[in-house]
């Protein structure tokens, strides 16, 4: 049902639409069981000329088991829903592949800097490129991000990716992601950073890598240090 | 117990022991700034579906004012709105009168908690008038953003703010001694602990719940408010503290807070439900039993807002299996009282309607909290309008509908009159079916992908779509349909409050003591204070020829296992509304 | 208008009486604070290896000299409700005024410390330890001072013969500031 609205455009975008759409229908089942008996009931047992409504304390056995069959049934559908959460949660935050290339994103009120690995494919070198508020990226590369504030929290979320990790300040947060679309989408800021919030979009570029190799060479680098350096100030 | 000699205008409304009055004063004062926080949000939809606009009545919103509204209303609404009317005011209206007793067993500490209150409501709405105006971190006021003005740009709303909440703790505490307190230890000679009605264990158990969490929070708040005015670094990670500290301290209440609010409202479901479907409560010891195990395990829950907070991620994995363990109680107690109209004889009253509106709406609110305890999901969800949708099916249905509940319920013992139910049902729709256009469009435009505390969502080129506008539009239109049919209630209560005709002493034909004082019961209650011979919910009994069993009616308890079965336990007593 | 007490606050369905039951919902409550804020505490130390060093500098003799006064106190408010129990006003005023006298001496313990400590250079700013030390000891000794005066205020009432039930509400009351300070005393001073 996301990708009704947004494509899946990383490798694991796919396992959370489906454990929505896994919980979605698990829960559906019940919601309407649960809306539909309430209002059969409203409708079966209005007050009603010369019917009176019966006396039960529910401590009955044969009601009891009304309520236990479905209080256990439910647990029963917990235990598919917590594990599909884990599996997936583990895939996105638990593990970490190897990287073929890795960018520092640092937020800061308010913009983004994305510092991407220039032609050596190694970061924290002379040849970086500092970029404010765009992300470049190759498609099928596993990235790993490294992810610092330079104030309050922030959050760095691409909903396309279907990623989001919060900023600390004083801390570096690492993570991973591989693209598998190429495209322009949106990075959002998730967690709520002061007047400017709403006022640092980001957007993610993601080309073929003949096409981001063609970018690169147009671009003019920042030695790492200086990246940095010249973000703090 | 009664004065004999006359008070004056302060002794009587202002400086008032008296359980029922400073139950009117919370509540009038809760609705007044329950006003407030729904002016706000009027202001900041309209900046929403129509960005730039010069909102009538207010102007054009700034990006540091549209933080302050989203914050304030947050604050607001659950802190001087669900709160105070539904623990405080229903606590201090209905618990006195529902166990048989003459006031709350501290009635001077009682009116100190409502001066607290008082004074909380003040600082918070003077936060609004200072330099840079109110506080715009969010009601969950994560530092260094909530810490530091050079941050937040409102050196004076931000710990204003901060001692505005702090004093409502501090109020909330009191009063939740008294209700404690009072239902332990003053109950009518015959109510033991399962005679009591539901709607008052309810209330004391939230004021347990509360008690039990807050503390952390407002050792928190003390370690926030000096890092805020005095420079501490409590919070700063430069100087050796840690932002995510205050996320667990406000998490671990947090999280049983919306307990402390849902458990009234369920409570005054359940005893309308009992009322109007003329049926013995199903499963009364089940829903303790559940509201117990409900609380318990509220305190293990709370990292569920933090997924992605940059805690170990090992450590979601725990809150997964707790959070959706949590699912299993609440919704016991669900199936509990759609049993309960099992067998009924159901009236459709006003109250009833809001009851059920109850169950119906929660369900939703309840069902999609399930996809944000899925750490993967949430993943995705967190931050998102999904969340605010969720909360919004479940924050609704407990303040604003439990509200609407238990005020049409209780009304003509309170005021001494009987609303209109035709104007009451016009209320009721007008109020429902625009509340489900707000929240639809929301839950849809989160699933989207559109992140939550963003002033003017044309920035973002994904969601500014003609498409997500609309949805925006169909949202911010419902919502000014919703707040137009709330005339429809104070029209109500304005024409009851001025007609003549006095409400019977219990005209639900309820079986609960507070309907055996006299409509509204004076100073003291009841000139002798009843006794309690059996369970409140005994409706439609095989052995009686009426439909109800007052609990003060001399005579034997079904529940006691000496009873005998047969005939001829019936008073003869008469039914004073021909309609039940 | 004289408030008259309600018949609700005489009722005892628990068979304890109201305002014993009511100081130990409040305690119930000031426990959570207090536990939350040492809970905090617990955290930081064991992640922080230098707060251990900056906890060198408390003074633990000063700490253990105040550990003995609330304890000693504590015992004197036991006698207070004791001859309160069989109404010996003269000797429960006495004793809840020795009591106040510990508080008194506390406090002027505590200010000695925090002289010395602000004068040495260790003032709230220093580091989170330091921060952590004067907000803890400082509710503390908030709520130490108004335990006092909330004594004096019942012992004016004692003198007169009226409410005597208070003594034992506030004794339990101050059995639990001191209890507070014993769960203080070692993080804080003895822990180095």
């Amino acid at each position: 049902m996301i990708e009704a609205y947004l494509e899946r455009a990383s490798t694991y975008a796919w396992e959370i639409d489906v454990l929505f759409s896994g919980i979605f229908w698990l829960i559906a089942v019940w919601f309407i069981a649960a809306e539909g008996i309430l209002f059969y009931f409203c409708f079966r047992f209005r007050k009603q000329e010369g019917e009176k409504g019966q006396y039960i304390t529910g401590d009955e056995k044969h009601h009891k088991k009304w309520i236990s069959i479905p209080h256990y049934l439910v647990l029963f559908f917990d235990v598919f829903i917590i594990a599909g959460a884990i599996y997936v949660w583990y895939d996105i935050k638990q593990r970490l592949p190897e990287p073929e290339l890795t960018v520092g994103v640092i937020s800061q009120q308010w913009a983004w800097t994305f510092v991407h690995p220039g032609a050596d494919g190694v970061l924290h070198t002379d040849d970086d490129i500092k970029k404010i508020d765009e992300l470049h990226l190759i498609e099928n590369v596993t990235y790993h991000y490294e992810l610092e504030s330079l104030d309050v929290l922030h959050s760095f979320s691409i909903p396309v990716f279907r990623l989001k990790q919060d900023a600390i300040p004083g801390r570096m947060i690492t993570g991973w992601f591989k693209p598998i679309l190429t495209g322009e989408w949106d990075i959002q800021c998730a967690e709520i950073c002061g007047i400017g919030h709403g006022l640092m979009p980001g957007r993610v570029h993601i080309k073929s890598a003949y096409d981001h190799n063609q970018w690169l060479a147009q671009q003019t680098p920042t030695p790492s240090s200086a990246a940095y350096a010249a973000v703090s100030n | 117990m009664s004065h004999a000699h006359e008070m004056s205008f302060w002794e009587k409304y202002v400086f008032s022991t008296d359980h029922k009055v400073i139950g009117l004063q919370y509540m009038f004062t809760g609705i007044f700034m329950a006003i407030i926080g729904g002016f706000f949000v009027y202001v900041f939809r309209m900046q929403l579906a129509f960005p730039g606009i010069s909102v009538p009545g207010y102007g054009e919103v700034t990006p540091l004012a549209y933080n302050s509204l989203v914050t304030n209303h947050g604050t607001i609404m659950i802190f001087w709105f669900a709160m105070p009317v539904l623990i405080a005011a229903f606590g201090n209206l209905l618990i006195p009168l529902m166990i048989g007793c003459d006031d709350m067993v501290f009635p001077r500490i009682n009116r100190l908690s409502y001066q607290i209150f008082l004074l909380s409501a003040i600082v918070l709405i003077a936060s609004f008038f200072v330099p840079n105006g109110g506080f715009g971190g969010a009601w969950t006021a994560y530092p260094p953003l909530s810490a530091n003005a050079a941050y937040n740009a409102t050196p004076l709303g931000a710990p204003m703010w901060l001692i505005a909440v702090a004093l409502e703790f501090v109020a909330f505490l009191l009063g939740g001694i008294n209700f404690i307190t009072t239902l332990m230890n003053a109950r009518a000679p015959g109510m033991t602990m399962y005679k009591i009605p539901i709607v008052c264990w309810m209330i004391v158990i939230a004021s347990i719940l509360f008690m039990l969490s807050v503390g952390p929070l407002i050792a928190g708040a003390v370690m926030l408010l000096f890092d805020q005015t005095l420079g501490t670094s409590f919070y700063n990670a430069a100087g050796g503290g840690d932002p995510l500290l205050w996320q667990h301290l406000f998490w671990f209440f947090g999280h049983p807070e919306v307990y402390v609010v849902l458990l009234p409202s369920l409570g005054i479901v359940a005893d309308i439900m009992a009322v109007f479907s003329r049926k013995k409560l199903f499963g009364y010891k089940t829903i303790l039993y559940s509201v117990f195990a409900t609380g318990i395990l509220s305190f293990v829950v709370w990292a569920h807002h933090q997924f992605i907070a940059g805690i170990d991620p090992r450590m979601a994995n725990l809150f997964v299996i707790t959070t959706l363990l949590i699912s299993v109680p609440i919704a016991e107690l669900c199936f509990v009282y759609i049993a309960t109209l099992y067998g009924g004889s159901i009236t459709f009253s006003t109250p009833m309607l809001w009851a059920l509106s109850f169950l119906v709406e929660f369900l939703i609110g309840g069902v999609t909290g399930i996809f944000l305890g899925a750490s993967g999901a949430d993943v995705y969800f967190h931050d998102t309008y999904f969340v605010v949708a969720h909360f919004h099916y479940t924050f609704v249905p407990i303040a604003i509908i439990g509200f609407y509940a238990g005020i049409t319920f209780w009304f003509p013992k309170i005021f001494g009159k009987m609303l209109s139910d035709r104007l009451g049902r016009i209320h009721f729709w007008g109020t429902i079916i625009p509340f489900n256009f707000i929240f639809i469009p929301l839950f849809i435009l989160g699933t989207a992908g559109q992140h939550r505390r963003i002033w003017n969502y044309e920035h973002f080129r994904d969601l500014a779509s003609p498409e997500f506008y609309n949805l925006r539009v169909i949202a911010t239109v419902s919502l000014l349909i919703m707040i137009s049919f709330q005339f429809v209630f104070v029209f109500n209560f304005i024409k009851t409050m001025r007609s003549k005709k006095k409400a019977p002493k219990n005209p639900w034909n309820s079986n609960t003591l507070e309907w055996t004082a006299d409509s509204p019961p004076p100073h003291g209650n009841w000139p002798v204070l009843p006794t309690c011979y059996r369970g409140p919910y005994e409706y439609n009994h095989p052995d009686r020829e009426s439909d109800f069993w007052p609990q003060n009616e001399p005579g034997p308890d079904p529940a006691d296992p000496d009873y005998k079965s047969g005939p001829a336990t019936d008073s003869g007593f008469q039914s004073t509304n021909p309609n039940l | 208008m004289s408030f008259q007490v309600p018949i609700a606050t005489n009722r005892s369905s628990t068979g304890i009486p109201t305002s014993r039951l009511g100081v130990w919902w409040v305690l119930a409550s000031e426990i959570v604070i207090f536990g939350g804020l040492i809970m905090c505490y617990l955290m930081f130390r064991l992640h922080h290896e230098s707060w251990s060093f900056e906890a060198e500098h408390t003074n633990p003799w000063a700490g253990g000299f105040n550990t003995f006064v609330l304890l000693t106190s504590s015992l004197f408010v036991v006698l207070a409700h004791q001859a309160a129990e069989v109404k010996d006003t003269v000797k429960s005023v006495r004793y809840i005024w020795y009591t106040i006298f510990g508080g008194f001496v506390f406090m002027a313990v505590k200010a000695y410390e925090y002289t010395t400590e602000i004068m040495h250079g260790y003032t709230m700013f220093k580091s989170v330890f330091w921060s952590f030390y004067y907000t803890a000891t400082g509710i503390h000794g908030f709520h130490v001072m108004a335990g006092m005066f909330i004594m004096w205020m019942i012992s004016r009432d004692v003198k007169k013969g009226k409410n005597l039930h208070r003594v034992e509400v506030i004794g339990i009351y101050w059995h639990f500031v001191d209890v507070v300070w014993i769960f203080l005393f070692p993080l804080l001073y003895i822990a180095k």
